[in-house]
């Protein structure tokens, strides 16, 4: 029996896909422990959520869902773990989590920056570690729980722009493969969401410009493919078919493709 | 600040299965054990809750993210005379450790519940009854003396005659107040290993409770199980059973029953069928025209000659423990688990309300499967669930499609229960709203409990799920 969700942490909670899952959440009336570096917007979605939730509570004397944020910075992975354990302890237990942080600065065709790209594994891949690992840990003791990564449709292949940014998405959707084949068996879910193009301020440094979707549609499908267990979701569906094309190019003709 | 280690974090149910959360969960075996976790709970930020086997029906016992203080290692008895029937012992001793250590000696618990699995502390903490609770008062009226651990670090011995505040209200309080670290009780002296039972039959609701006025002096024991499936003249149909203890001499050969392995329970049901696999077969029948079926059958029954013979003896255990003849009968009910709504109303208006809360049932379609009916007579404990009058307890299946359904049910019920200054008992509720707690206390009960919570844990450290649902001052 699929219990109902009552408690989830969004990381990476105060903008873009990040603040769009909050306020899917908050309708269906889940706790919310927002994390994010930033207070000032952190506090803007916790009040738009919080009167979503109170709109969409059919029933008065059920008390609403609540909202709590943390401030904290992804990079500083040893506060990781005491934070975890206490925004559990705020909202009362756990029963998902999404890891949303992550950044895609611009790089040029020509540019090979260490420094900017070791600031994207570490928000994208190390961070997403120091968060999931600790969830995982919990949802394996618990036997039960969901973990669901951000990842992309940019980890697929290779391609010439932001080498790194598309390493970290590629080592994250491995590194939730993983979790997902050892966490499977206790009865934890782990779901790999490979958005594309969703219009979202990071959105904007992107070169591609396809099939651009609304954050609100894509949190609402990434809910739903939580809450079934979905292993990876491409979203909108139609990534999944690119996706298909991308693997099974050849590298000698993909290295000749202006992508 | 200090992180939990993860591998202490376990789900914890409510005995029905209906209610759960996670808490991390420690099991001491010693006084300085539980004030370790004490000063863990204040280093860490967290709650405690306690635990014993985790009879309790709904939320009593479960703490979501709190330090679950599971005391069922501190399970010795220290002190046993067989002359006076006086024992002495730690919280974790259970029902089922107590009454095979005492019975040889011919004596038995005087109240038990239906189960043998509870703790002693958490029957306490309670303040169960039991079939004899119109005779015998609840457990707390036997209990001598008791020692009990503060969360300020006071530790106090208490009598009915050196603190009767404390006793009155330590004994009843869900577990607010302290935690029992040695219990002393009086047992009741038997003289036979067996009972004497009589089965009758009552047509409808009123006749259960003309049978029960007629039976109850004449009984040591008295319950009914009520068929909630009918309407119209079998309204409330009911079995009843009574028994009573032996007399001195009736029993020629005592030592021989007050053998524990004669009181044990049958391993298999009808001769055949292990114990183990029963409730896999009662699963089928786990729905409303199922439990229909059973119970009318139940009532046919008891019209049979041999089957349904309306006389006959009964070990102690065989007759106390009947929840306990199917090991996992909640199973049967599914992942859904179930719920028990019981409500103490006195007795002008009993019949009433029970017929209103059963006619609530079928009006929704949410029938409980079993009504349990039982005689009670009030006591002196701060959290008293008792009244002159009876109690009627329902079990209802819980599903995730009727959950919303059935707690709106209850919320009718209570209405009910409230308006007819009914009462309710911690150990069976999920259901109630702090609304409902206020109105069934009183003002004043209530700041009692506070004022006593006040003093002896000031930094309201002890709560449960129950506790944080229902008291104003932990929401």
């Amino acid at each position: 029996m699929q219990k109902k969700w009552k408690h989830a942490i969004v990381v990476g909670a105060s903008q873009g896909i990040g603040e769009a899952l909050v306020l899917e959440l908050a309708r269906g009336g889940v706790s919310v422990g927002l994390v994010s570096r930033n207070p000032d917007a952190m506090k803007q979605v916790i009040s738009k959520a919080e009167s979503l939730a109170a709109s969409a509570n059919p029933k008065p004397q059920t008390p609403n869902p609540t909202f709590i944020s943390f401030v904290h910075d992804v990079t500083n992975y040893a506060e990781a773990p005491a934070l975890f354990q206490e925004i559990t302890r705020q909202l009362g237990g756990l029963d998902l989590i999404i890891y949303n942080a992550g950044i895609m600065p611009e790089v040029k065709l020509d540019e090979f920056d260490f420094a900017k790209d070791k600031s994207i594994i570490d928000v994208n891949v190390l961070g997403a570690m120091s968060w999931l690992n600790e969830a995982a840990k919990r949802f394996r003791a618990a036997g039960s729980g969901t973990i669901a990564g951000i990842s992309s449709i940019a980890g697929e292949r290779g391609r010439r722009g932001m080498p790194a940014y598309i390493a970290s998405k590629s080592a994250l959707s491995a590194y939730l493969e993983s979790l997902r084949n050892r966490l499977s068996q206790h009865g934890v879910k782990v779901v790999t969401i490979k958005p594309g193009v969703i219009d979202t301020e990071m959105a904007k440094n992107s070169p591609l410009k396809l099939w651009i979707y609304s954050p609100e549609k894509a949190a609402h499908e990434i809910i739903r493919a939580a809450r079934r267990g979905t292993t990876v979701k491409y979203v909108p569906w139609k990534w999944r078919l690119v996706s298909f094309v991308l693997h099974t190019t050849p590298s000698f003709i993909f290295r000749r493709l202006p992508i | 600040m200090q992180v939990l280690p993860v591998d202490h974090l376990e789900k914890i149910e409510g005995w029905g299965g209906a209610v759960s959360s996670f808490g991390y969960v420690y099991r001491p075996a010693t006084i300085e054990g539980i004030k370790e976790i004490f000063q863990l709970a204040r280093d860490t930020g967290r709650k405690v809750t306690f635990r014993g086997s985790g009879r309790s029906y709904g939320d009593a016992s479960t703490g979501a993210e709190h330090l679950v203080l599971d005391l069922s290692r501190m399970n010795r008895i220290t002190g046993w005379d067989p002359h006076s029937g006086i024992i002495t012992m730690e919280p974790g001793v259970t029902i089922e450790q107590l009454w095979e250590y005492i019975i040889e000696d011919g004596w038995w618990p005087p109240v038990v519940p239906g189960t043998m699995y509870p703790t002693i502390g958490g029957c306490l903490g309670m303040n169960i009854h039991g079939k004899n609770n119109f005779k015998a008062g609840p457990i707390g009226e036997h209990v001598l003396a008791f020692d009990m651990l503060f969360p300020n670090g006071e530790t106090k011995h208490v009598t009915r005659e050196n603190d009767p505040e404390i006793f009155y209200s330590a004994i009843s309080s869900f577990g607010m107040l302290g935690c029992f670290t040695s219990i002393t009780m009086q047992m009741k002296k038997v003289y036979s290993g067996v009972m004497n039972v009589h089965a009758y039959t009552s047509k409808d609701l009123h006749d259960l409770f003309t049978c029960f006025e007629d039976y109850l002096s004449g009984s040591d024991y008295l319950v009914g199980w009520v068929d909630c499936f009918p309407s119209g003249k079998h309204f409330g149909r009911a079995i009843i059973h009574q028994a009573n203890y032996l007399n001195e001499g009736e029993d020629h050969f005592p030592s021989q029953t007050l053998q524990v392995k004669n009181q044990l329970l049958p391993d298999t049901i009808l001769g055949i069928i292990p114990k183990s696999v029963v409730w896999v077969l009662m699963r089928p029948f786990s729905n409303n025209i199922g439990m229909r079926c059973i119970n009318a059958l139940r009532m046919l029954a008891t019209k049979l000659p041999i089957i349904g013979k309306a006389s006959y003896t009964q070990s102690h255990a065989e007759f106390a423990f009947l929840l306990d003849y199917v090991p996992g009968w909640k199973k049967s009910y599914g992942r859904g688990g179930l719920i028990q709504y019981q409500s103490f109303i006195p007795k002008e208006h009993a019949e009433t309300v029970f017929r209103k809360q059963i006619e609530l049932s079928q009006q929704c379609g949410i029938i409980p499967f079993l009504g349990v009916f039982k005689r009670h007579r009030p006591d002196k404990f701060l959290i008293t669930h008792a009244v002159d009058g009876y109690s009627l307890a329902l079990d209802y299946k819980v599903t995730n499609r009727n959950r919303e359904k059935l707690w709106e049910l209850c919320y009718k019920m209570n209405d009910v229960v409230l308006e007819a200054g009914g009462r309710f008992y911690f150990a069976k509720d999920a259901t109630l709203r702090a609304s409902d707690f206020q109105a069934f206390l009183g003002e004043e009960t209530i700041v009692k409990l506070e004022s006593l919570k006040h003093r002896f844990d000031p930094e309201n450290l002890l709560q449960t799920d129950l506790s944080r649902r229902l008291m104003r001052e932990q929401q």
